[in-house]
């Protein structure tokens, strides 16, 4: 994005965005019948300057860190807020686009506005104008990162390539009994996927597949490979370890069958729906497998070019 | 419903993901098997459950859920909120068991079945 482009970029955000986005939810009120000497400690522990009135449910006032220095500077006695603060305050709704709150911040001149929900008139929230800025800087930054993937694309790579036949491979390596890095190889082949521009409906059921696969790689084994074959027609996922193999594939392929130990069903594995999850997945799965040297898992997806031939 | 909304009746704590709380929910899952939550969870689900290690966030993301609520009190791993911010995944935690907050959302209209 270059200058121009971010400008206006934030011009649209700020009537895309809604209140409720950026507003800091966690508010710090205080009541009525607090004494005016006990606002300073309020706001210096909590780091504000100021905070909304509530009395029950109902916002009543608001009270600035200004209001504190106005009443230090005439020597008045000690009072309740309630005696001090502004009665009218200016609010927001929660689902009040962004540009609204900009508006309200300049015209008005007022630090903050607290946040009602339109149905309930309830508090939810408190507006700053240092919040909006964080929310922008966040929202442009994620729409940045979706940008960067729009980048490159498959398409684009295939139709670059001057070949009567084109494939990429990616190739991850799995380690057993790891359970800080599993699942790692999946994402990172999602991440490449999206990347390239491939359907997302595609990379899911491609992530799908080669998470459920690299899981039990994982659990199972002490180690495999996972190999992702890319063309224009179809993604083939290739995984092989050198595990104790599958006894009975037929009935490891059965909904509910598992042999996890406890252990790693406590972490929430052993469901017994993984070769399921990749079966759904999958237009064509071959699981092949020898008791004592290892397991070779086929599956093959096609993309929408595929499909038509 | 928007997530925001749920945050706020429920009262939840949030770890993750805060630039996704404008996005709408559209239907709940509690389960604490990833597999079984990956082959019947739907797109736009709030999940329930009381795994917190990084694979929940694969899970997540993979069908596109719409927040991760972790129970008991739980916290997630710190790899699990580094995945979680890298797929601005919104992770929220609660002192209430799984009962108790499935019973609160579909108490809001969050409904397990469409
Ligand atoms: N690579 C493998 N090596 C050895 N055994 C395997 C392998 N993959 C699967 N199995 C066996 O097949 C069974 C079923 O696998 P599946 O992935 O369907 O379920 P699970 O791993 O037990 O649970 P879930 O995947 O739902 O967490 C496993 O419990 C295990 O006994
Ligand atoms: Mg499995």
């Amino acid at each position: 994005m270059n200058r121009d482009e971010k400008i206006t970029k934030i011009q649209e955000l700020v009537y895309e965005m809604k209140v409720q986005e950026v507003m800091r939810r966690k508010v710090i009120t205080v009541g009525p019948t607090t004494q005016m000497s006990e606002l300073r400690e309020i706001l210096r522990v909590n780091r504000i300057s100021g905070a909304p009135v509530v009395e029950g449910d109902a916002l009543v006032g608001i009270i600035s860190l200004e209001d504190f220095i106005k009443w230090l500077a005439n020597r008045e006695d000690d009072c309740p807020i309630g005696a001090k603060m502004t009665r009218d305050v200016k609010t927001l709704y929660a689902d009040e686009p962004l540009v609204t709150a900009v508006n309200k911040l300049e015209q008005l001149g007022y630090g903050r506005f607290p946040v009602i929900d339109r149905e309930t008139n309830e508090l939810v929230g408190i507006i700053t104008a240092g919040l909006v800025i964080e929310g922008l800087l966040r929202k442009l930054e994620i729409d940045y990162s979706e940008e960067e993937i729009h980048r490159y694309r498959a398409s684009h790579i295939f139709e670059d390539i001057l070949a009567d036949r084109t494939k990429l491979l990616f190739e991850y390596d799995v380690v057993g009994q790891d359970f800080e890095r599993a699942g790692e190889s999946a994402s990172g082949l999602k991440t490449t996927l999206r990347r390239l521009g491939i359907d997302p409906r595609i990379v899911r059921r491609v992530a799908i597949a080669t998470y459920e696969a690299e899981m039990n790689v994982v659990v199972y084994t002490p180690g495999g490979k996972i190999s992702c074959e890319i063309d224009p027609e179809k993604i083939v996922v290739d995984v092989r370890d050198s595990g104790p193999g599958i006894p009975d594939v037929e009935k490891a392929m059965q909904p509910g069958y598992s042999t996890a130990p406890e252990w790693v069903r406590e972490l929430g594995f052993g469901a017994g729906m993984g070769l399921n999850n990749i079966q759904k997945c999958a237009d064509e799965m071959v699981l092949t497998s020898d008791v004592g040297s290892g397991t070779h898992l086929k599956v093959c997806i096609f993309t929408e070019q595929g499909r038509g031939s | 419903m928007k997530l925001s909304e749920i945050v706020d009746r429920l009262d939840l704590s949030v770890r993750s993901g805060k630039e996704k709380l404008g996005e709408d929910v559209t239907g709940g899952y509690a389960s604490d098997l990833l597999s079984d939550v990956i082959a019947n969870s739907n797109e736009g689900d709030i999940w329930i459950t009381l795994q917190i290690h990084q694979n929940i966030v694969a899970v997540a993301s993979m069908n596109k859920l719409a927040g991760i609520v972790l129970v008991n009190g739980r916290e997630p791993e710190e790899g699990t909120l580094e995945a979680a911010e890298q797929e601005a995944m919104p992770i929220m935690v609660t002192d209430m068991p799984t009962f108790e907050v499935v019973g609160k959302l579909y108490e809001l209209g969050i409904s397990g079945t469409r």
